[in-house]
């Protein structure tokens, strides 16, 4: 499919949804529908750098709280739109994610996960020591009940955050088909030779935090709206982090199908299973499911996929051999 | 109009282990030029100072491209590959999950080289039929024979002027050895290539090369002005080349 194409099919998609979502019974499918679509595009922003380029980042909660407390310190200053709101919490943490990708990019492996985990750490510290933002007290958002034309506010952050996804998945799948995945997967393949071979993977990767930053970011803006009332510990939670690794490990992370197919099912076995026993369950449950895909399918349902189909296609071939044998061999014709 | 390459005083050393020392060599334009040693002389530490993956202590290291010198030292590895310098990284180092052609591509990531891309698939696959056969298939499926030779395309895709080649012997049956070597001479004859290549298999490097130098602990211990010369020490070829 060419881009211009994904991008209508996917906009078309994420309207077809709306629409649907609109017969909701009550409001609550709005509630959840967001926390799953907010899912979407955490885990896609996270496989932009984790999955295609190879780094694993363990702090999402950094970039996504960052973006939801940007929306708190303009909320205090100025009331803005939602959408520039969210606009601004991503450029906020996309340039945190340039910066970060600056200082640690040259670390690789374990050592680059940990300093993305010391980044969380020293954020939280930042933002609880700041008392403008409300410090470790938290701060109130009063949130408007209604929104002309949609009804409920709920209906309204559904709808930003469903634009989010869609705009997060058209990302991730344009990057995938052009030369700057192709670079990706090359520094995820071997970086020393993806940049003796000329690929400028300081770059690339760069551009990877930065992008991969912003998104998150973006994820985290409508946050305060969403809760009313967000302290440093909810908003910094290490769920967002886990959730966010674990949604494209389920569904694989080499395509952007992954996270998409992962987020839509962790996301709804967590909401499901918060509305019918208990919401300090869901970490259990991802824990459970990620020892489960480790074992089961290393590559993520797309590669469980992948590989079925591969062992269909082989027994087709078996099978037509078998039959083939079992036919006398044409005689040659006597001259 | 041809290229050369520089290497004066250079040093070079990993925290406290000194591994090169007062490098001096000198490649001409057109030539072949073997730098012969045994493991753990600093081979492979001198090609990747050139190619700026390493970074000299000191010394400097210039090429002269197409008649405009160029001061190495320093410089970004992709600007060094923009000049026109390419490398076969030693063991191949090709990109296993992704296809012959996707692994071609990246050979060409450069502005520079994307502008001639087509020109230059066509000549890759043209010089390795072998390659255009399997242009779909992942690279790490192929033999051990044909992945250096995708190696060696993915350095041409970015039309280099000099090539350096890293032990393109390594793991290799001898017969693919000789063809290897075989290949890198006919690629420097059909594209005019000046090449600097590492190697420590004596005999195979030395059917193709004009010149070499041996590299024993991070010095320049000999220098041969021709390949005969290099033969017919009995001293270096008993004591560094262990022959």
């Amino acid at each position: 499919m060419r881009p211009l194409t994904f991008w209508l099919v996917a906009i078309a998609v994420g309207a077809a949804f709306f629409g649907l979502s609109l017969l909701a019974p009550n409001q609550y499918y709005f509630q959840a529908g967001y926390v799953v679509l907010q899912y979407i595009v955490l885990a896609t922003a996270w496989n932009i750098l984790g999955g295609y380029t190879g780094y694993v980042n363990f702090g999402v909660a950094a970039f996504f709280a960052l973006g939801a407390y940007s929306t708190v310190a303009l909320y205090k200053l100025l009331p803005l739109p939602l959408p520039l709101l969210v606009l601004i919490g991503g450029v906020v943490s996309g340039v945190v994610g340039l910066g970060m990708g600056y200082l640690t990019l040259r670390l690789r492996g374990a050592f680059f996960s940990i300093a993305t985990l010391a980044l969380a750490v020293v954020m939280e510290t930042l933002i609880t020591n700041w008392d403008y933002v409300g410090g470790s007290r938290g701060a109130y958002i009063l949130r408007p009940a209604q929104v002309p034309l949609l009804g409920n506010y709920i209906v309204y952050l559904f709808l930003v955050m469903l634009a989010l996804a869609v705009i997060a998945i058209g990302i991730a799948r344009s990057i995938e088909r052009s030369r700057l995945g192709f670079g990706f997967a090359a520094i995820r393949d071997d970086e020393q030779a993806a940049e003796a071979a000329g690929v400028p993977t300081l770059r690339l990767k760069l551009v990877a935090t930065t992008l991969s930053g912003a998104l998150m970011g973006m994820a985290g803006a409508p946050l305060p709206y969403y809760v009313t009332y967000l302290d440093p510990a909810s908003g910094f939670n290490l769920a967002y982090a886990v959730n966010s690794i674990a949604m494209p490990l389920i569904g694989g992370t080499t395509s952007w199908v992954g996270p998409l197919i992962g987020a839509i099912f962790l996301g709804t076995v967590q909401q499901l299973a918060t509305v019918t026993i208990s919401s300090a369950l869901n970490l259990l449950i991802v824990g459970l499911l990620l020892v489960g895909f480790v074992v089961i399918a290393p590559n993520g349902i797309v590669g469980l996929v992948a590989s079925l189909r591969a062992a269909m296609r082989a027994r087709g071939v078996h099978r037509q051999w078998k039959r083939a044998s079992r036919e006398p061999l044409p005689r040659e014709s006597p001259r | 109009m041809a290229s050369s390459l520089f290497l004066s005083g250079v040093g070079a050393a990993y925290g406290a282990v000194r591994v090169l020392e007062d490098v001096t060599l000198e490649v001409k334009p057109g030539e072949t030029v073997a730098l012969l040693g045994t493991n753990g002389n600093g081979k492979s530490t001198l090609i990747k100072c050139i190619m700026g993956i390493v970074r000299p202590v000191s010394g400097s290291i210039a090429a002269e491209i197409d008649g405009k010198r160029h001061e190495l030292v320093g410089m970004s590895t992709e600007a060094i590959v923009d000049l026109g310098i390419a490398l076969v990284p030693e063991g191949r180092r090709l990109f296993p999950k992704l296809t012959v052609e996707e692994n071609l591509l990246l050979g060409a990531f450069r502005p520079l080289a994307r502008a001639r891309l087509k020109q230059n698939l066509a000549y890759c696959l043209e010089a390795f039929p072998r390659l255009a056969e399997r242009r779909k298939q992942l690279a790490g499926s192929m033999s051990g024979g044909e992945q250096q030779m995708l190696a060696l395309a993915r350095a041409l895709m970015s039309a280099p002027r000099i090539l350096l080649v890293d032990e393109p012997s390594v793991g290799l049956a001898p017969l693919l050895v000789r063809h290897t070597i075989d290949k890198i001479k006919e690629l420097k004859d059909s594209y005019q290539l000046t090449v600097l290549m590492a190697e420590q298999n004596f005999t195979q490097a030395i059917r193709i090369a004009d010149r070499g130098y041996v590299i024993v602990h991070g010095k320049i211990a000999f220098a041969g002005n021709s390949a005969q010369e290099l033969n017919d020490n009995e001293l270096i070829r008993k004591f560094y080349l262990g022959m």
